[in-house]
């Protein structure tokens, strides 16, 4: 840790925020953590005082029941297991929330002049009308819906066992699902919540994902290390942690 | 009405390599350029500068560097009977954007052309008899040989900066031992840099490919191997390996680009002129329709502005020059049921195969380190350098190992019936991300008589102006090199003794699929020939029809090579422009009479 980080209350804070994010993952799944404690411990202790601005992040598009539901997916998809934490502890739920006010979500990177073949078979790729904001805001809604009907409670109420099943058919193509997906193709919805969770999971913490490089550890990606010159020709396992673009350490 | 600017002596139309070299040569000779480029300014700083630049979610997954679809795509069908769809994301391809083009986010492969290539149909005629080539398949040669192209190869990789070991060098074997390919044709000149280094995927892939015995060779890289300084003065730093390479900007200035290896020099002279955000919307014809009279296009506030200019150079991406043909009236299009007319004709692309084998924790591959152009390749397997008599097909492959730099949300994948998600997914991801080696088969892929470009009659662009529509299946003759491939490659993957394989090749009857990522090299549809009637443009790139206007560009490929383009495309550059400065210029007319 250089002086120049200990001047700058931005990455100070990060620094802190991060440290807790492994005690509370270790804590909730009981687990010990092989990856957990084989990642080196940052050169300062957290302090016991949590600074006013770690308060929970608000998201800014998706509503209570949609950001309950972001939440419960997430963790079921990249779960926290022996592997080390999953993509709720590495701050999937807020990426993706991000994501939503970026030009991506509202198709502004997309061709969307119509007519539109929603039919088209897959080879011809994305047909559909729908963008990200609009497929979040029915997929979610047609999740709770038909989760409701087997018993009354929404995804995020249901046990994990019976979220991996709903997802595991959605997956599959939802064909039980009937009308509660009249507006959304099960496939297309479950696809782009699982490639944004993969994303929040693995992108660069500057995009409100991976934090504490969580997904990098796991996989042994270094980051913006970005340097491998002496390190190419050998059959070795590379021994740095990850670094992000803003600076951080794993 | 359009704002009507001064008088240039050319003016370029995108500016990638052939923009950019072709401006270069221009000005050399004394023109006045002026080069129009649809998207921004770009270059090394700030675009590629560290560490912003090593963001894989902005590049790679947003697609930063490429074509803005928003405003104009192409639309694709698989046939005459059915009606096209727009690409409304990019997957098979991705066509660059802005200053630099696609070369500023390619990978670096850096070949020439194995000669035979360059007279395809002439050469399987000779060796194998007219009725080997399928009925519907419409191969051509180029109507220029390798001998001719070989000083401006020789030049290009000058330029490029390129990494690599000769075979022979003036007909002295130089390479054998040291990772050269013997299969290649004779050099002028060594390469301007060694091989890069290789990657332990890379050593993995030489040593199993000698012991089934093929020929393995260091794969020439326009990543430089040390520091370097290129003809123009244009300098160059060591490649360091950073693995954010194919879709990104060199923030280490080792990638060969427009931006880094030529723009700097084209920069300290007065009669060049770069116009960014520039969309150039068609080439003005005069009354006859033989002579362009200069370019109309877009600013960056949405004015209307005409440029006269007394040549005009297309060298924007493949299609997009086939397109400014079609919208602006030069040659005749493609008409697939006669088969007659040319713009549009022999539209090809690459037919890719590629294996992944999964090893265990003692083999480190370490996924994340990679360049672009650097690796190890057979070529036993490439363009005729085997009997095709026995098997039926056209066409051949280089195989490799290519470790570009894999990164983790697009660059993951694990053995076959893995989960997509939940624990057993993280626990194979983090078990083989970085224990895999992946190598593809880099296949040629041949023109047909079905596949084709032409103007959608459905679907507009930003401005008004209808898409490019590309007509487009494999055919039987794909289907069955990528099956032969596959089974060459295969003995390769599994002389390695992986624990898991998984194999990516084309099943019969399968269809192209226009989202899942093969290359970006597109070929033909203004295509070179010695004939105006089946060909768009002569041997020196000129329009039959219109003289002042040349086309550079693999849309003047007939057909795909085995090997990547650019190599070729830089060459054929050089060689167009050294006609238009030798010849043209002193006698403006056609250099080859029809």
């Amino acid at each position: 840790m250089s002086d120049q980080d200990r001047d700058n209350p931005r990455r100070d804070f990060l620094r802190k925020s991060l440290t807790l994010i492994p005690v509370v993952t270790v804590a909730s799944t009981g687990l010990g953590g092989s990856m957990l404690m084989a990642t080196p411990a940052p050169a300062q202790a957290s302090p016991a005082k949590a600074p006013a601005s770690e308060k929970a992040y608000e998201p800014s598009y998706f509503t209570a029941e949609e950001w309950a539901f972001i939440n419960a997916a997430v963790a079921r998809l990249i779960p926290a297991d022996a592997q080390g934490p999953g993509a709720l502890e590495a701050g999937a739920p807020e990426y993706i929330d991000r994501q939503m006010n970026t030009p991506y979500a509202s198709g502004a990177l997309w061709f969307m002049q119509g007519p539109f073949n929603a039919d088209a078979p897959p080879e011809m790729g994305w047909q559909s009308k729908l963008v990200p904001k609009e497929i979040y805001r029915l997929g979610i809604a047609a999740t709770d819906s038909w989760s409701k009907a087997f018993n009354g409670k929404a995804f995020a109420g249901q046990d994990s066992a019976t979220q991996d099943d709903l997802l595991r058919r959605l997956e599959a193509g939802g064909a039980e699902s009937g009308e509660h997906f009249a507006a959304v193709p099960p496939k297309i919805f479950f696809n782009l919540l699982l490639q944004n969770t993969k994303e929040g999971f693995f992108c660069d913490p500057i995009h409100g994902g991976n934090k504490g490089m969580v997904g990098w550890t796991m996989i042994g990606f270094p980051g913006a290390r970005a340097d491998f010159m002496d390190w190419v020709e050998r059959n070795e396992q590379y021994p740095f942690p990850a670094v992000s673009i803003r600076g951080e350490r794993a | 009405m359009a704002t009507i600017m001064k008088k240039v002596d050319a003016v370029i139309v995108g500016f990638g390599w052939t923009g950019a070299i072709m401006a270069k040569e221009l000005t050399e000779a004394g023109l006045h350029v002026v080069a129009l480029e649809r998207g921004p300014m770009q270059d090394t700083y700030p675009d590629g500068n560290y560490p912003q630049v090593i963001d894989e979610l902005t590049y790679s997954v947003r697609k930063k560097l490429f074509q803005d679809v928003s405003k104009e795509t192409v639309t694709i069908r698989h046939s005459v009977n059915d009606i096209a769809l727009p690409n409304r994301q990019l997957g098979a391809f991705l066509p660059g954007n802005g200053v630099g083009g696609a070369g500023l986010h390619w990978s670096g492969v850096h070949f020439r052309v194995d000669p035979i290539e360059l007279r395809m149909r002439s050469h399987y005629e000779e060796r194998y008899g007219k009725n080997f080539i399928p009925k519907d398949m419409t191969i051509q040669d180029f109507g220029v040989s390798y001998e001719e192209l070989e000083p401006f190869f020789d030049y290009a990789e000058k330029v490029f900066g390129t990494s690599g070991q000769a075979w022979t060098v003036n007909g002295q074997r130089v390479g054998e031992g040291k990772g050269g390919n013997p299969y290649a044709p004779d050099r002028s000149s060594h390469f301007p840099l060694e091989s890069q280094k290789n990657t332990y995927s890379a050593q993995l892939f030489q040593k199993a490919a000698a012991d089934v015995g093929y020929k393995p060779y260091n794969l020439p890289s326009a990543n430089t191997s040390g520091p370097y300084t290129n003809p123009y003065g244009a300098q160059m730093g060591p490649c360091n390996f950073c693995g954010f390479c194919s879709g990104y900007v060199c923030y280490m200035y080792s990638k060969a680009s427009p931006n880094v290896n030529i723009l700097p020099a084209l920069r300290q002279v007065p009669n060049f002129e770069l116009r960014p955000n520039s969309h150039v919307l068609k080439v003005n014809l005069d009354s006859t329709k033989r002579k362009a009279t200069g370019v109309t296009y877009i600013d960056a506030q949405g004015r209307e502005i005409e440029q006269p200019a007394d040549l005009v150079i297309l060298g924007a991406f493949q299609f997009h020059n086939v397109r400014l043909m079609l919208l602006s009236g030069i040659g005749k299009p493609y008409d697939p049921i006669t088969g007659e007319g040319v713009v549009g004709k022999n539209f090809a692309y690459q037919n890719m195969a590629t294996i992944k084998a999964y090893f265990d924790k003692d083999v480190h591959t370490n996924n994340f380190i990679g360049a672009g152009g650097n690796g190890v390749a057979v070529d036993d397997f490439n363009a005729d350098n085997f009997d095709h008599g026995p098997h039926g097909f056209v066409g051949g492959s280089p195989m490799w190992v290519n470790q570009a730099g894999s990164r983790p949300i697009a660059g993951t994948s694990n053995p076959p019936g893995t989960p997509a998600w939940g624990s057993a997914w993280k626990r194979a991801t983090a078990d083989y991300y970085t224990h895999q080696v992946s190598m593809d088969a880099h296949g040629a892929h041949q023109s047909y008589r079905g596949n084709y470009l032409d103007l959608d009659p459905v679907y507009r662009d930003a401005y008004g102006l209808p898409l490019l529509r590309m007509t487009f299946d494999w055919q039987e003759n794909d289907i069955k090199m990528n099956r032969f491939m596959v089974e060459k490659m295969g003995k390769i993957a599994e002389a390695m003794n992986p624990k898991a394989i998984a194999v990516l090749g084309k099943k019969v009857g399968e269809h192209f699929n226009t989202a899942s990522y093969q290359t970006t090299h597109l070929n033909g549809g203004a295509i070179m020939g010695t004939d105006p009637k089946t060909s768009a443009v002569n041997r020196y790139l000129q329009c039959w029809d219109v003289h002042n206007v040349f086309v550079p560009g693999a849309s003047a490929f007939p057909q795909g090579l085995g090997y990547n383009p650019t190599g070729l495309v830089a060459a054929l550059t050089y060689w167009s422009a050294r006609a238009i400065r030798e010849q043209y210029l002193k006698n403006p007319g056609p250099l080859v009479q029809a």
